[in-house]
């Protein structure tokens, strides 16, 4: 069945648009210009905070009217989007909340139901969407039961079953593993038809470079900065992309090996187990040490840092700290010191950053573990100083934690850990999602820490992060895979 | 934890009649049961609960273990009213020291828990039979639920089982920053509060998304929702509610008729 899509307009057609969240100071998006075609495929690329997600919630008619206040106008086939929203398709970037119902075919059939096709299409709809992503089971499979990717791939048979004729992806691949991104990338390509207008948001150039043929740079400060085919955006503004944030192909990334060979031992792990997320592995992690540690999802890598970092109790094997990093308490298993004890020795940066904001404003996360471990005001002062200038936050010292953008999160939650200097720092996964700049910044830091003779574990998904700073690798694999 | 799954062989007989026919039928059968205080009605009513089981395809054994909450409540009532209760008549049965256990105190706990049970059960069953999605569907084709209630609450309930996960990964995220409480019961209620907060702002957070993202396929349309998966509502299931009023119907009139019904008002 061929539809006639030749509309009255361009796919997407902005004049001078601008939008400012209610209650916001500043403007998420401004003075934008810019026209997509049908069937045209287009990467959209702009550092951290530069409105790309403003951009397409506006497009996909999610900004009521009443919630923010809009300069110039945005259409989609000539229309206001709140008006065209059965032509726009809408994939984010979290599975877990985009999945509606129990059932994988009840969740595709969740949007034609929405928009009342009589019942004896949607199922043949269904049907077509989960072939188009290359779905491998059946209507009737749990949703739970998937792993993110194939959750994602679901969500995204989901919007398919809708046949938009603008398709919007922010970030699609951002809270998956590589293997989980992969799949993804050959849904998005085999689901695609000639006459769908792609617009996709994705830091991972790679991923994204051959589903597109064209390039849309946002300004940080509004506007349009680059637009034009991959090849000729890229040669004429790589480096300075690159010097931005945006993550440029064929712009290196400085490798930070160590410079001196690694210490003595600060904790060693025996036999650590934690059924059934985590099989048995046994590691020594040194002083002056990078030690990175990789494998699929789900193979108990972020348990394993939660382990190391004295959270939580192994169910078998122990954890045991060195007097070089202990002293008298190297007795004890570093899960049963008290909370000041442990910031004193092992500092731990969560996966996500706001699990661990416990304050009103950046500049009191910085001072509270300093204040529980007992130094004078005095002291806490000068360290919360020279971590906000170390990690560029001085400029947000009084904003509330909740309100940053993900790589100045990110930046504050590493140095949380660091204001009270342990000795050993655990990682879990410090670059996803991370822009170039951050990325870049991250690196630095925690080559510092690794030359002044700190030990540092990453549980990492980043082969590049691995490849700059790692001096040393261990693989997890699945729980059920090993015997 | 409580578990919410069916727990059922989907072909049994009762257990496939509509969701809201079931629901129904136990609401009522529920309502009726209230009514009396003595222990003969709920004790009959639950015998025919127990005996129609396997018409629902539930084993007594899966059900025993879904209603451990209640037995463990049921325990608690019987222990405080025989030792604790105020009107002590009847014959004395047991007396040790300040303990006086009379005949009139153990039908009136007897008759407490029997009502417990008697009450509860036909929920419990309804729960153990009934696919949530089946129920959501039934509620708003056959109940006239709306469906933005319906489906929304159905899709938030999928994320409850997130907030244990949650609730431990925000409290080690504190004791990685410093923050324990130590032994001092302020600092443990504290710390308590300042966990549920961060909890709650997470739950928001995520609930918001969701629903942005169900409003992205279409869930906010002015358009009249249509369904994919049909529930029907036939005699078998208007039967079903008569027999469930019946059967409450007939354990009252027999309590009656023995003289042991004593009405809950007046």
């Amino acid at each position: 069945m061929s539809i006639q899509r030749s509309g009255p307009g361009s796919a997407v057609r902005l004049r001078g648009f601008g939008w400012r969240h209610a209650g916001r100071k500043r403007w998420a998006v401004r003075g934008l210009d810019l026209r997509i075609e049908h069937g045209e495929r287009v990467l959209l690329l702009g550092a951290s905070g530069a409105g790309k997600s403003t951009l397409l919630a506006a497009l996909a008619g999610l900004l009521p009217e009443d919630s923010g206040e809009q300069e110039g106008t945005v259409e989609v086939d000539g229309r206001d989007p709140r008006t065209a929203r059965e032509e726009v398709g809408l994939l984010f970037q979290d599975p877990e909340t985009q999945l509606v119902m129990a059932r994988c075919g009840d969740d595709v059939a969740f949007g034609p139901e929405n928009r009342g096709l009589p019942a004896e299409q949607i199922w043949p709809r269904v049907d077509e969407a989960l072939r188009r992503v290359g779905f491998r089971y059946g209507r009737d499979r749990p949703t739970a039961a998937l792993s993110g990717g194939e959750q994602q791939r679901l969500a995204l048979a989901g919007v398919l079953a809708l046949r938009p004729r603008l398709l919007l992806l922010d970030e699609p691949t951002a809270n998956l593993d590589p293997a989980g991104a992969a799949l993804i990338r050959d849904a998005v390509a085999a689901a695609l038809d000639a006459d769908t207008t792609l617009l996709l948001v994705e830091h991972r150039l790679a991923e994204a470079l051959p589903l597109v043929d064209r390039v849309v740079v946002l300004a940080p400060g509004g506007g349009v900065h680059a637009d034009g085919t991959p090849q000729a955006v890229f040669a004429a503004h790589g480096e300075a992309l690159a010097a931005e944030g945006v993550w440029v192909p064929g712009q290196p990334v400085p490798s930070r090996p160590a410079t001196t060979t690694a210490g003595e031992a600060l904790l060693t792990a025996d036999e650590l187990a934690l059924p059934p997320r985590l099989a048995s592995v046994s590691l020594t992690v040194r002083a002056g040490e990078a030690l990175a540690v990789h494998g699929p999802n789900g193979a108990g890598k972020s348990t394993l840092a939660l382990l190391l970092g004295g959270l939580l109790a192994p169910a078998a094997g122990r954890v045991t700290a060195t007097a070089e990093l202990a002293g008298g308490d190297a007795r004890t298993p570093p899960h049963r010191w008290r909370a000041p004890a442990l910031v004193h020795r092992i500092g731990s940066v969560f996966q996500d950053p706001e699990h661990q904001f416990v304050t009103a404003a950046v500049a009191d996360e910085l001072a509270l573990g300093p204040r529980r471990t007992g130094r004078t005001e005095a002291q806490v002062r000068a360290t919360v100083d020279a971590l906000l200038d170390r990690l560029r936050l001085t400029a947000l010292a009084e904003a509330n934690p909740y309100t940053l953008s993900g790589g100045e999160a990110r930046r504050l939650s590493v140095a949380t850990a660091l204001a009270t200097a342990p000795r050993l720092l655990v990682c879990d996964e410090p670059t996803f999602g991370q822009d170039r700049r951050t990325w870049r910044e991250l690196v630095e830091l925690f080559a510092e820490l690794r030359d002044n003779g700190h030990g540092l574990v990453t549980v990492t998904h980043d082969p590049e992060f691995i490849a700059a700073l790692a001096d040393r690798q261990v693989r997890l694999d699945h729980p059920r895979s090993t015997p | 934890m409580i578990n919410l799954e069916p727990v059922t062989r989907p072909d049994a007989p009762l257990a496939r009649r509509n969701p809201v026919a079931k629901l129904a039928a136990a609401l009522l059968c529920s309502v009726i049961l209230i009514a009396t205080l003595d222990p003969v009605a709920p004790a009959i009513a639950i015998a025919f609960e127990l005996a129609l089981l396997p018409l629902f395809g539930v084993r007594l054994r899966v059900l025993a273990r879904r209603a451990m909450p209640l037995l463990v409540g049921a325990a608690g009532v019987l222990v405080t009213l025989v030792l604790f209760a105020a009107e002590r008549s009847g014959r004395i049965l047991v007396e040790a020291g300040p303990f006086l256990v009379t005949s009139g105190v153990l039908i009136t706990a007897l008759g407490l828990v029997l009502r417990m049970f008697a009450v509860a059960l036909p929920g419990l069953i309804v729960v153990a039979t009934t696919d949530p999605t089946d129920l959501a569907d039934a509620l708003v084709q056959n109940a006239r639920l709306s469906a933005r209630f319906a489906y929304g609450a159905l899709a938030a309930f999928r994320l409850v089982p997130l907030l244990a996960q949650e609730w431990q990964m925000i409290s080690m995220a504190r004791r990685a920053r410093g923050v324990d409480a130590g032994r001092n019961p302020l600092a443990r209620l504290r710390l308590f509060g300042s966990t549920a907060f961060t909890l709650l702002v997470g739950a928001i957070r995520r609930g918001t998304r969701l629903a942005v993202a169900m409003d992205a396929r279409g869930f906010d349309a002015t358009t009249p929702r249509s369904m994919a998966r049909r529930q029907h509502f036939g005699r078998a299931d208007g039967l079903l509610i008569a027999g469930a009023v019946l059967l409450a119907g007939a354990a009252l009139t027999v309590s009656v008729a023995v003289g042991t019904f004593r009405p809950l008002i007046g």
